[in-house]
């Protein structure tokens, strides 16, 4: 595993240093592009040049979740330096080198042990280069704070002065390095500002609608307000009339892949100005063949398929059998909205496309996505294309897409000079790859005794897989059943099913996919059965995973659920949240708990619903296993974060659907959580020293079925159907 | 197009632009004070957020012919060092996430702090009720402006 040259290549290093490269590994595209056979098989690497200084170099983007935080704290731990003596560079998108993406909460996640390893690898090698000039033992001499330090009069080189030699020598076996006691740990777990914070309180952050370059022009789309409609003619005259207004150009949709809309593009001198051509555009659409779809229409056709037995994703015992026979049975349809990401930076890229190069500034969470969908449309080769990824207002999954990069491209080759294309509110609202619309139908039954002996669930929704994946290779369930299909809670006679239902409308991954739509059905029916056992909703779970189990599910997941850890983050939201003492006459209590991105988070939320009907949620006690908490401060973050846009999903705004387009568009009629709604969010860790899992979205499923299972605490009225507007 | 004079930050600059354009954009894209964003251009959620004689404006729908000559002030005018209680506040209860809302938050605080040097919470909703976050900092935000209030910025 030889490192220096491949480094070398990418042209980033100047002068002697020590470079380590290495790959993120726990990373299903990684792992892809591996089958690709990428020249470089390194994603990431460590340099140290003479001066001291350790540039961690990776691929990965800052979005406010704080990977580029934590990461360098993980790697200072094992190299044996300051936190913050760790700089942070994005790595160039050679196309040499595979720049996975930042998304499924995998950043720290993923690069735990890779980074330890690698920072080990580099502490070794400075350990031997000292050991060797002193000509003793590597085992007598540590590492300190940056210097490689040997014997009782604690004689000491630099890490700056030791690179040289080091640099020549071969890189140990990433699974032989030895790593530190985790007892020794001074840096992960500790709370850590992070490094990006000071520029984002005095304007200096530099996100990609902040791209500015020489001779910048501006361009607006106007698309298609019908999915899958388009242009059938347009006049331009008016529009150019408009100062400022350089050109009009229509640009076509382009399907697999990148799911653009198409439309006529205005390029002005002026993010005004080219709003202002826009509007002054006459277009007639064609709307194409998704018109008459509707939120109803679709309802419907769901209610139909949920009728008929779906694709059986699990089965255990005999669910149909018990639950004609049953004691006590429940029945319960379930429906949830789609819903948009509503980045607060809408979506934006920026390009310089010449004959021979291009340069992208793309506030992106897949850059090497970037690189090939410009290439792709500029014909291009990707050697020549060099992607900026710059920081983003919000991903929440939406900037893993190419979309506004594709069109950036058609734009700025059309026009041959450095363009900005920008989303107004308007079209981020109206052209989301939207979290599906699910609906879902379930019934159980408790016996006598109060437990819990039959669970058939089944699952209708609008397929992500379905939408993105070739035709002849789609698995529609793939990112629809999780955190249905591995039930926690024991049931002995289980039946899941899946059914897509067909839709013109774009979805994708919104922040914890389909872990929010199922954690709202499965914790709100547990509760039902809960109350038809007459049973406490928390007692009624803790019985249900009493025996402690591990469930891998589907059985080819790479994730099993521990249920002892289910359990002991919904003890320690009860026992926080102080379950079951009394509350202020009006407020009830719920409590839910998902899994999700290998991390289990429960929730306790307090809430009341006034005399109008409005819900209002007062305090949401949160209990989190994610496993060792590398930057506590920034799990806490994450976890508050993922709790307000849980509650946003759950009580405010969502997509609705007539004539085939989205209803709503901007922020007066898809509403948000405001701080006058903020309730109180206590976050709690579960010590653990088992690796860290996820933190950007396992908070978030848990939201909305706690507040619905506190509003049937307080009132009695069960809600299944988001968002909950008025009780 | 007029010429008009805008005094942003202190400094005097004329522009030649159509009074009817939004300020925001005359900011961004002819002057580039880029720290003033754009969110919804519709006064929906704050991000556009300046001050136009002291008090907080939405800048997306405050046409630059209305505030010709007058003074400006964005989030890269509220202090030169990032040494405004505010701001050290900001940082201390490590309140920015993405960090595209925090501008404008950040300008409406320091309105209702010049106001109300001691604001209680409901004066809090009142001031940044009207702006939206999406990763949901709230919280942070209702502390760092009660510890700015509080002289512990640091």
């Amino acid at each position: 595993m030889t490192t220096r040259r491949a480094f070398l290549k990418t042209g980033a290093a100047g002068g002697a240093a020590l470079v380590v490269g290495f790959r993120f590994s726990i990373d299903a595209l990684a792992q892809e592009a591996q089958e690709k056979k990428k020249p470089s098989p390194f994603d990431a690497w460590i340099h140290i040049d003479k001066s001291g200084t350790v540039t961690l170099i990776t691929a990965k983007s800052e979005m406010g979740q704080g990977a580029l935080t934590a990461m360098p704290m993980i790697l200072a731990e094992e190299l044996e330096v300051d936190w913050n003596g760790v700089r942070v560079e994005q790595a160039p998108t050679d196309p040499s080198i595979y720049d996975h993406g930042t998304g499924g909460s995998g950043s720290v996640a993923g690069s735990w042990l890779p980074l330890r390893q690698a920072g080990a690898a580099a502490r070794e090698m400075l350990v031997r280069a000292a050991a060797t000039a002193w000509n003793v033992e590597p085992a007598t001499c540590r590492a300190e704070k940056g210097f490689i330090v040997h014997g009782p009069r604690r004689r000491r080189l630099a890490y700056g002065e030791l690179v040289e030699a080091a640099s020549k020598l071969p890189i140990p076996d990433f699974n032989k390095v030895p790593l530190k006691n985790p007892d020794d740990f001074h840096i992960v777990g500790q709370s850590i500002a992070r490094t990006d914070i000071p520029s984002k309180v005095d304007g200096s952050a530099r996100f990609g609608i902040d791209v500015r370059v020489p001779g910048l022009l501006y361009a607006v789309v106007a698309r298609c307000p019908t999915f899958g409609g388009k242009a059938a003619r347009f006049d331009a005259t008016k529009a150019k009339a408009i100062a400022g207004v350089r050109h009009v150009l229509e640009i076509p949709a382009v399907g697999a892949g990148a799911h653009t809309a198409g439309g006529i593009a205005v390029v002005a001198d002026s993010t005004w100005a080219a709003m202002q051509g826009r509007q002054a555009l006459q277009i007639d659409w064609d709307h194409g063949p998704h018109a008459s779809e509707s939120s109803q229409t679709l309802r419907q056709a769901s209610e139909t398929i949920a009728a008929q037995p779906g694709k059986v994703v699990r089965n255990e015992g005999d669910a149909a059998a018990t639950l004609v026979g049953a004691e006590q049975k429940v029945d319960a349809v379930y429906e949830l909205p789609f819903q948009a990401h509503a980045t607060m930076e809408p979506m934006n890229c920026t390009v310089d496309i010449r004959a021979d190069r291009a340069e992208a500034w793309s506030p992106t969470q897949a850059p090497d996505w970037t690189r090939s969908a410009i290439a792709q449309v500029t014909g291009l080769p990707p050697p020549s294309i060099n992607v900026h990824t710059t920081l983003m207002g919000g991903g929440f999954g939406r900037r893993y897409q190419a979309d506004f990069v594709v069109e950036a491209a058609q734009v700025g080759k059309a026009v041959g000079a450095p363009v900005q294309l920008l989303w107004t509110r308007e079209d981020d609202m109206r052209h989301d790859f939207y979290r599906p619309f699910a609906y879902h139908r379930l019934s159980g039954a408790v016996d006598a005794k109060g437990n819990a002996v039959a669970w058939h669930h089944r699952i209708v929704s609008t397929s992500i897989r379905s939408f993105w994946d070739p035709p002849d290779r789609v698995k529609p369930e793939a990112s629809e059943i999780g955190g249905a299909v591995d039930l926690a809670y024991a049931v002995p006679n289980l039946r899941v099913e899946y059914a897509p239902v067909p839709s013109g409308v774009p979805v994708a991954w919104w922040r914890s996919v389909e872990a929010s739509l199922n954690a709202f059905v499965v914790e709100g029916f547990i509760d039902e059965l809960a109350a038809a056992a007459k049973a406490d909703p928390l007692a009624f779970r803790q019985r249900l995973l009493a025996e402690p189990r591990m469930i891998k599910q589907p059985p080819d997941s790479e994730s099993a659920l521990d249920t002892r850890r289910f359990k002991g983050v919904l003890d320690l939201a009860a026992a926080k949240a102080g379950w079951g003492s009394p509350l202020p006459a009006g407020r009830g209590r719920g409590i839910a708990c998902a899994f999700s991105f290998d991390s289990y988070v429960a929730e306790v939320a307090e809430v009341s619903v006034d005399k109008a009907g409005l819900p209002h949620v007062h305090r949401v006690v949160c209990a989190v296993d994610c496993g060792r908490a590398v930057n506590p401060d920034g799990v806490r973050a994450q976890v508050e974060s993922a709790v307000v846009y849980g509650l946003s999903a759950a009580l405010k705004g969502a997509i609705t659907i007539a004539g085939g387009r989205a209803e709503q568009s901007n922020f007066h009629d898809f509403e948000v959580m405001r701080i006058q709604e903020m309730p109180v969010v206590e976050v709690h860790l579960v010590a653990s020293t088992e690796r860290p899992t996820g933190i950007g979205e396992p908070g978030l499923p848990p939201a909305a079925p706690a507040v619905a299972n506190a509003i049937f605490a307080a009132t009695g009225k069960r809600l299944r159907r988001l968002p909950i507007l008025r009780v | 197009m007029a010429e008009l004079t805008l005094v942003v930050n202190g400094r005097s600059q004329a522009v030649d632009v159509a009074p009817d354009t939004p300020l925001l954009w005359v900011l961004r894209d002819a002057l580039g004070y880029t720290g003033t964003k754009y969110g919804c251009g519709m006064s929906q959620c704050g991000a556009c957020t300046v001050h136009v004689e002291g008090v907080a404006a939405r800048s997306c729908v405050t046409p630059v012919g209305t505030v010709d000559g007058k003074k400006i002030t964005t989030i890269e005018g509220l202090s030169a060092d990032r040494s405004h209680p505010l701001q050290q506040a900001w940082i201390a209860e490590q309140v920015p996430q993405c960090g595209y809302c925090q501008s404008g938050m950040l300008m409406s605080a320091s309105a209702l702090l010049a106001k109300k040097p001691r604001p209680t919470d409901a004066d809090i909703d009142d001031a940044l009720g009207g702006h939206i976050c999406r990763c949901g900092t709230y919280q942070r935000i209702r502390r760092a402006v009660h510890r700015a209030a509080e002289g512990g910025g640091k």
